[in-house]
């Protein structure tokens, strides 16, 4: 049973990360319809600058969220309003090809720069666990849960509260409505993919104790955000958080019991009933 | 004086289809001005050239001494210029006062949000039953009377209404015709694009008849339901 549980508990802490990349992704979708193929590489460079602030400042991984995800946000908005603000009109394939380039640039300038050399950020706790009654639990994936967990509820208030966050699910929901009201589509496109690109960031930091950190470790986030998000219904945030926790605990449960080999399969077997039996997603109807 | 919207020789193609041939119109402050004509001649393309969903290929759009052409959609709102479009278009996954919420976006009709919420939910009771409701499990005249409402929150100075009556009951028809005539009354000027032909005419001070993309016809209401050529073409008399 305590082997249950912590396997369990286990996966949706690491589900939580899902979460975050798989939120970025969705609402980067909902805005634009547009599937941003370079949502892992934007972890990826999320994991660098956390690697270089705690190398070359010693700041702690997880503060460090507080500088990266402002760092990304910036990057996010560039990349929105030089390049993808100008496919939004584009046939799709198009929209696909620009963003799986800007993976492919963002992974190449990264290998270039940083070699492609495989580097771990050892934090004092890096692989300590805390013992709640029996049920080990590492520590940084603790701290990287609950910080999750603050920044989605900051950004379910800053959908829902704001006039700027309405403004984004207006967007959303009805781009030409939204620009009857005086929204101006285009910023919002902005702020979405920045947003995006910020919890893409956040998420690159808080995984940067528990993971390798090298130039192609994108691939395998964008490939597991993408399902939590089709799993969710494309354009749900609801359902991506959702799908987060689901392919965590899905994929710790599947190493457990199956093997760690075939988690992965697992978690693709999952993905392929859902679309057999619920093609729109979990939550596929609903959108912000 | 010169009028508050004019509209001068508007032409328009989708791509390579000529939709819209020199079309003019013009609207005074405190109107209810009508455009009415059948489907597919050209009244929402009319419209969405107005609020710059569409790019024209020529012509002008003047509103109060500004040059909408120039502009982007969410300016033309800022100026006061607000469509409630074809089809209600209400955000469906918003409840009724989120949606309304949304329809004082712009900064400055932030200020007078609550009461323009409440004035609203005057005009529109029903909506006050339903206000926590999401948009999308309302009824068809529901959501329009949501939609005008959502459309009055900034106070416009000019309130562009794309067939409110389209696919509503015949007694729910009457209703949001009273409506518009005391949005009009207190003191917002009105164009109003129908295919009902009979019931918008009775409201309108003037109207224009638009015949696959040009303008035929125009006249003050009751000339226009006196006329012979309308009388044939849509009262069916
Ligand atoms: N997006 C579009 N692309 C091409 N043609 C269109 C489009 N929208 C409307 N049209 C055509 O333009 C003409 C005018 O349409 P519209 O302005 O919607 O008419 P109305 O509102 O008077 O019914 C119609 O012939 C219609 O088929
Ligand atoms: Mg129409």
């Amino acid at each position: 049973m305590a082997f249950f549980l912590q396997s369990v508990l286990s996966g949706v802490l690491i589900g939580g990360i899902y979460a975050l990349i798989g939120i970025g992704l969705t609402l980067i979708f909902g805005v634009m319809r547009i599937i941003n193929f370079a949502q892992g590489e934007l972890v990826m460079v999320g994991m660098y600058v956390t690697f270089f602030l705690f190398r070359l400042a010693g700041i702690d991984p997880f503060l460090s969220v507080l500088l990266t995800m402002p760092a990304l946000f910036v990057l996010g908005a560039i990349l929105q309003s030089t390049l993808i603000n100008r496919v939004l009109d584009a046939l799709p394939q198009n929209q696909i090809l620009l963003t799986i380039g800007i993976g492919l640039v963002l992974s190449n300038t990264a290998m270039l720069v940083f070699t492609s050399d495989y580097r771990i950020l050892s934090t004092s706790y890096s692989s300590s666990s805390v013992a709640i009654s029996g049920v080990h639990l590492s520590t940084p994936l603790l701290y990287c849960f609950a910080i999750t967990v603050v920044i989605t509820g900051a950004l379910y208030w800053f959908l829902i509260r704001t006039d700027t966050g309405c403004a984004i699910r207006a967007t959303a929901q009805d781009r030409e409505a939204a620009q009857l009201m005086g929204v101006d589509v285009r910023r919002m496109s902005v702020l979405a993919f920045g947003l995006g690109a910020a919890l893409a960031g956040a998420a690159g930091a808080l995984v940067s104790p528990t993971y390798y950190i090298y130039p192609q470790v994108g691939g395998a986030f964008t490939l597991k955000a993408f399902v939590v998000v089709v799993l969710g219904g494309m354009g749900s945030i609801v359902g991506a958080t959702l799908g987060g926790v689901i392919i965590g605990t899905a994929e710790s449960l599947a190493a457990a019991y199956v093997s760690s080999g075939n988690k992965e399969m697992v978690v693709y077997v999952l993905f392929l009933l859902v679309l057999l039996f619920k093609p729109a997603g979990l939550l596929g109807k609903s959108r912000m | 004086m010169s009028p508050l919207l004019e509209m001068k020789d508007l032409d328009f193609a989708y791509g390579d289809v000529h939709v819209l041939h020199g079309v003019s119109l013009t609207v005074d402050k405190g109107e209810i001005v009508t455009l009415v004509g059948s489907n597919g001649a050209g009244k929402s393309t009319t419209l969405r050239n107005i609020s710059r969903l569409l790019k024209p290929r020529s012509g002008a759009i003047v509103f109060d001494g500004h040059d909408l052409t120039r502009l982007s959609p969410h300016a033309v709102v800022e100026l006061g210029v607000v469509q409630v479009p074809e089809g209600r278009r209400v955000f469906p996954e918003m409840t009724v006062l989120e949606n309304l919420r949304m329809g004082s976006y712009i900064k400055s009709a932030r200020p007078d949000r609550e009461k323009n919420i409440e004035r609203a939910l005057a005009l529109f009771p029903r909506l006050r039953e339903r206000r926590n409701q999401l948009a999308g499990t309302l009824s068809g005249g529901e959501q329009q009377m949501l939609a005008i409402g959502r459309g009055l929150m900034t106070k416009p100075r000019l309130l562009l209404l794309d067939e409110p009556s389209l696919g509503l009951s015949p007694l729910l028809v009457k209703t949001i015709f009273d409506t518009i005539a005391e949005i009009n009354a207190q003191g917002t000027t009105v164009l109003l694009v129908e295919q009902n032909v009979f019931q918008s005419l009775r409201i309108a001070h003037r109207g224009y008849v638009l015949e696959t993309g040009r303008m035929v016809l125009s006249g003050s209401g009751q000339d226009l339901l006196g006329n012979e050529q309308v009388k044939a073409a849509f009262l069916g008399v």
